[in-house]
């Protein structure tokens, strides 16, 4: 085991190695207000974080990432394009099993705004890669980007669309939502009951006739979901042949060149889809100007969807092949979605990345041996 | 003593515990004055009675600071982290049955699921500008629970007691919570999800993982065990 000096001088060298490619460095508080992270990642964050709280501040997670942080920061401040590097503890609450660690480093490179996103993805994987290669990684890469272009393109009702869209991180729930839309699943014998009662009597007859209103969601909101269940219920199920586009595009696992290929011959049928192809061509141009050999990358369509929810472009990780034990040992992807909620209506193209230098360090003694 | 066996230490639940052990036939008993808080196990030698709140067993048992513990299956769940690592289900004992579910507003005619709720939660963050609110005092659980349904855009608010009023109250849209015969429920004007039940508990004999089982304990547990018809 490598005692914490040793890492902390990994880390420093990971540090410098961003800081020579042009990233100011940056530090953040370790106490974060937990109303942000709460609001940004749902009540499962309460499981993955740290939470105190004092009574001048209220409740404060100990940060479980810096990507939050840096955001916010930049979105105040920050020039247009930044990068910025730092390096510092995070802290993750463990319930389960008592060897994953609770408090590590993270280094991380983080490239906000620019006009070319293809080259800053390009620029921010090639980072990675260059100061991983001695490892001999194994690198993933996906681009969560087409997924949502390709809900975006089925013939479908934008509610659908939206609800889909919602539940791309959740692929169980997301699969469930595909079936139910595309008539697979039956419909529950309450909602048929519901549904039919709703066309005999109406809207306001059958809300009438369920108890007193009480609580914050307002009988207009019972009847604004009602309305849209007798809409949706009116709506033609998604098609067999689109549903089996989707899932060929989520089942695609490749490399880029073979991937891009293949989801071409896709957008003939499911043309929405060209202009996120066209970004990941333009990403691709970008890597291989970088000196990345695309034609033995990765690309998994599903890469990043069981992820934090803040990914919505290019995602990428590194892997020790030898140790599936091990978790990635750098991560990272374009968050542009991300600095528009918490950029107030102001948002800014942003692609980064964190290292976990001791994973850096164990493969590093590992391959010595 | 080799072996010490937690037990509720008022109440209804302590009463039944008591019951229990004595049909199968090992007599239990409180000892002392009435309010003195000892006890004593009668025909197996080494047993040591602890009376605890119910509320305490699970941390006692995680601990090992006690070898056996009586408590409701939901305080074991939601109180220990990975409860199944730490203690083992020897026996369901049959009393002190409460169901863990969410409940709506009956109003709610919209809403049966837990995929109505997610759809619910949806509409009403993006029409209030909050998450909706759940009230519980079993987060852990109910956590877990909706993760797995893969419900979103919710918060839980926490509630130690009179959680069926805190829709009404306005404090929350809607509450999971321990209920029997769902009376309270009603009464307030609130409905199970159809699919919304997330753990049916019972009073339950446990043993800690942890707990010293060395040589007397362990000797004194077979016993214990053979006289209730354990199968351990």
């Amino acid at each position: 085991m490598a005692t914490k000096a040793e890492i902390l001088a990994q880390a420093e060298r990971l540090h410098a190695f961003f800081r020579n490619a042009g990233a100011a460095p940056v530090q953040t508080a370790i106490l974060q207000p937990a109303g942000t992270l709460l609001d940004l990642y749902g009540e499962d964050i309460r499981a993955r974080a740290y939470v105190t709280a004092d009574a001048a501040r209220g409740e404060l997670m100990l940060r479980p990432d810096f990507t939050v942080p840096v955001v916010q920061m930049h979105m105040k401040a920050g020039g247009d394009p930044a990068r910025y590097t730092y390096c510092g503890e995070v802290f993750r609450r463990q319930e389960r099993d008592p060897n994953r660690p609770n408090e590590y480093i993270q280094v991380g490179y983080e490239l906000f705004g620019g006009d070319d996103p293809a080259a800053a993805d390009a620029e921010v994987f090639a980072l990675f890669s260059e100061v991983l290669s001695p490892l001999g990684l194994r690198a993933a890469t996906g681009d969560i980007g087409l997924l949502l272009a390709a809900i975006g393109g089925l013939s479908t009702t934008p509610k659908r669309k939206a609800a889909l869209r919602r539940h791309v991180w959740r692929p169980r729930r997301f699969r469930a939502l595909l079936d139910r839309f595309g008539g697979r699943a039956p419909v529950p014998e309450a909602r048929r009951r519901l549904l039919a009662d709703l066309r005999a009597r109406g809207i306001e007859a059958v809300m009438d006739a369920a108890g007193p209103e009480i609580g914050l969601r307002a009988r207009a909101d019972v009847a604004a979901r009602l309305a849209t269940l007798l809409e949706d219920a009116a709506e033609p199920p998604i098609s067999a042949g689109e549903a089996e586009i989707l899932d060929d595009i989520l089942s695609i696992r490749e490399t880029c060149v073979n991937a891009l290929a293949h989801l071409r011959d896709i957008a003939v049928d499911l043309p929405a889809i060209s202009p996120a192809l066209d970004r990941i061509e333009a990403r691709l141009d970008a890597l291989a100007g970088q000196g990345i050999d695309v034609d033995l990358l990765d690309f998994e369509a599903s890469y990043g969807r069981t992820t934090m929810e803040y990914y919505d472009g290019f995602v990428f990780g590194f892997y020790a092949e030898t140790r599936p034990d091990l978790p990635p040992v750098a991560s990272g992807g374009r968050y542009d979605a991300l600095t528009r909620i918490l950029g107030q209506g102001r948002a800014v193209p942003a692609v980064g990345g964190v290292i976990r230098p001791e994973l850096v360090l164990a493969l590093t003694r590992e391959g010595g041996q | 003593m080799s072996l010490k066996l937690g037990v509720p230490s008022k109440g209804r639940l302590m009463e039944k515990t008591f019951d229990w052990f004595a049909g199968h036939g090992v007599n239990i008993r409180r000892t002392g004055s009435e309010r003195e808080y000892s006890g004593a196990v009668e025909g197996i030698a080494g047993v040591e009675l602890v009376l605890l709140s119910a509320g305490e067993i699970p941390r006692e048992l995680a601990a090992g600071r006690i070898h056996l513990g009586v408590t409701g299956s939901d305080l074991v769940q939601e109180r220990i982290a990975d409860w199944e690592s730490r203690v083992v289900t020897l026996e369901p004992m049959g009393f002190g049955f409460a169901d863990l579910v969410i409940a709506v507003p009956r109003c709610w005619v919209d809403v049966d699921t837990l995929d109505d709720l997610d759809a619910a939660a949806a509409a009403f963050r993006a029409a209030h500008g909050h998450r909706l609110r759940i009230a519980t005092k079993y987060h852990r659980l109910v956590r877990d629970f909706l993760r797995e349904a893969g419900v979103a855009d919710y918060q839980l608010v926490d509630s130690q007691g009179a959680t069926e009023g805190t829709v009404k109250n306005l404090t929350a849209e809607a509450i999971a919570d321990i209920t029997s015969t769902g009376e309270t429920l009603r009464a307030n004007h609130l409905k199970i999800l159809s699919d919304g039940l997330i753990h049916r508990s019972q009073a339950t004999l446990f043993k800690a993982r942890a707990a010293n089982w060395d040589g007397p304990a362990h000797e004194c547990f077979r016993a214990l065990a053979a006289r209730l018809g354990l199968d351990a």
